[in-house]
Parts: C-alpha cells; sequence; structure tokens
C-alpha cells in the first residue's frame, strides 16, 4: 500500500492551498472555500493516521465525523453573515467590511 | 516501491484533489472556483475509500458536495454582481502565497524529519488490517457512552444552534 508520508504530503499541500486562498482571495465566499480545503486537509491527515496507526480504535474516524459537522455549521453560519453583509452593503469583497478595523 | 492499482489510484485521486483546490483558489470566476470545490472534495473522497473508510466518503459526498458545496453555490449566486469581479486577489497576494508556501515548505520539513527519525518513524504499510467493518465500528463507538456519546450529542446542539443562527442572521428584516 502507499506509505504514510505520501497521504501527508497531499494534506500539507492542500492544506498550504487552501491558506492560501484565506489570505488571497477578495471575495468573502471565497474565503470560506479556502477554509473549506484546510479542513479537509485536516480530515485527509486524520483518516490516514487511523488508518496506519490505529486502525484497531475509531478515535480519528470520529475525530473526522466531528470536523464534518463543525464544518457544516461554520458553513452555514459563514454563508447566512455573508448573505446579510451582501443585502446591507450591497458587496461581499472582505475589504470593504471595515467598520472594526483599527 | 512498485507501481500498483493501489498507487496509482491514489495519485489519481491526489491529483484531482490538487488540481481542484488550485482551481478553487485561482479561478476568476467565483462559480468556477465552487465547481472546482465540488472537484476537489470529490478527491478527497476517493482517498477516503483507499483508507478504508466507505462511510466517511459517502458523507464527504453528501454532506460536502450535496450540502457544504450546494449552499456555497447558492451563496454565489445569492451575491449577484460578485461573480466576476475585476481583482480577485488582494494587494498583499504575493505575501499570502509566500506564507502559503513557508506553511506547506514546514509541514514537509516535518514529515521528512519524522519519516526519517529514530523515535517512531512513519509507517510504510498500515500496522494492521481493518478486520472489523469500520462503519459499524464507528457507529458503535459513536454512540458508546464509554466513548464518543457525549461529543456527538454537543456536536448535534451545535448543529441545531449554528442553523437556528443562520436562519435569523439571513432572515430579510424588511420583508415582515
Amino acid at each position: 500500500m502507499v506509505p504514510l508520508w505520501m497521504f501527508l504530503v497531499v494534506a500539507a499541500a492542500l492544506f498550504a492551498i487552501g491558506l492560501f486562498g484565506v489570505l488571497a482571495r477578495r471575495n468573502a465566499v471565497a474565503i470560506l472555500m479556502g477554509i473549506e480545503l484546510m479542513l479537509n486537509a485536516v480530515n485527509i491527515n486524520l483518516v490516514a493516521f487511523w488508518r496506519y496507526l490505529t486502525p484497531d480504535t475509531m478515535m480519528g474516524q470520529a475525530f473526522a465525523v466531528f470536523v464534518f459537522v463543525v464544518a457544516a455549521a461554520e458553513a452555514a453560519v459563514g454563508l447566512a453573515l455573508i448573505v446579510a453583509i451582501y443585502r446591507r452593503r450591497q458587496s461581499v469583497v472582505a475589504e470593504d467590511v471595515n467598520l472594526l478595523k483599527w | 516501491m512498485e507501481l500498483t492499482i493501489e498507487t496509482l489510484v491514489f495519485a489519481i485521486f491526489s491529483i484531482i484533489t490538487l488540481a481542484g483546490g488550485l482551481g478553487v483558489v485561482l479561478a476568476r470566476n467565483l462559480f468556477r472556483a465552487a465547481l472546482m470545490l465540488l472537484v476537489s472534495l470529490f478527491g478527497v473522497a476517493g482517498l477516503f475509500v483507499l483508507l478504508a473508510a466507505p462511510f466517511l466518503a459517502a458523507v464527504q459526498i453528501l454532506i460536502y458536495m450535496g450540502g457544504i458545496a450546494i449552499l456555497i453555490i447558492f451563496a454565489v449566486m445569492l451575491t449577484r454582481g460578485m461573480v466576476r469581479a475585476h481583482k480577485v486577489m488582494n494587494e498583499q497576494w504575493d505575501v499570502a502565497a509566500f506564507i502559503a508556501l513557508v506553511a506547506f515548505i514546514v509541514l514537509l520539513v516535518v514529515i521528512i524529519q519524522v519519516a526519517q527519525g529514530d523515535g517512531a518513524p512513519l509507517p510504510q504499510a498500515p500496522v494492521a488490517d481493518v478486520t472489523a467493518d469500520p462503519t459499524v465500528s464507528l457507529g458503535a463507538s459513536l454512540l458508546d457512552p464509554a466513548q464518543y456519546v457525549l461529543p456527538f450529542e454537543v456536536a448535534s446542539v451545535l448543529l441545531v444552534g449554528a442553523l437556528i443562527g443562520a436562519i435569523y442572521v439571513a432572515r430579510d428584516d424588511e420583508a415582515e
């Protein structure tokens, strides 16, 4: 089977891609997509470590399930905020929402 | 490492995942970025199947691709006029690229060090085969009072709270 480090490298690359998206994109929806990519990279790591190191306990998979739940909650609240901001200011560019910026 | 079917499948799904991720980040059209997110999530589901986690792969397709990604597409369509922006990246995108690159290199160095370290090196193959059905044991451990039943219940409360909050925040105030 594929050695564990290859899964870790793929997850690290996906995490870096998501991090770039979060930091560089202007659109808030695109930032949220970058966060989803980063969460997926974490999930790959959790499941890979579960499969290679502790396949007898279900710890890794259970953690991945909770990451799913938190990701769903985060997407729902984040997108609701984005829609509310768009309704008020006709913009979803993160730079335009700077009222609390110091 | 010889070229087996598993290696080939791993390579295909990894390329799908990473290419989709790059498409999400780099696409100028936001709707196209959302579609590339679907592609990337599908690649991750394939990796889950390869890792003997069929339930997580199904959840990935149902919740992530069928739920979250569609929610994101709804948000893209509800925020009209934002799909094709003149500038996709902010002014600090080069700094962001540098930070992402540094993060990737740091992770790579850690992986290489651990893989070659004399402590507990990363295994080349799983330490044991998955004997029991992983879906059955996952369900049993999620509802086992000695294991994860409390986080399970807290997660359901979190979901209810988040969804009610989302409905309240996104509600149109002037519509009533």
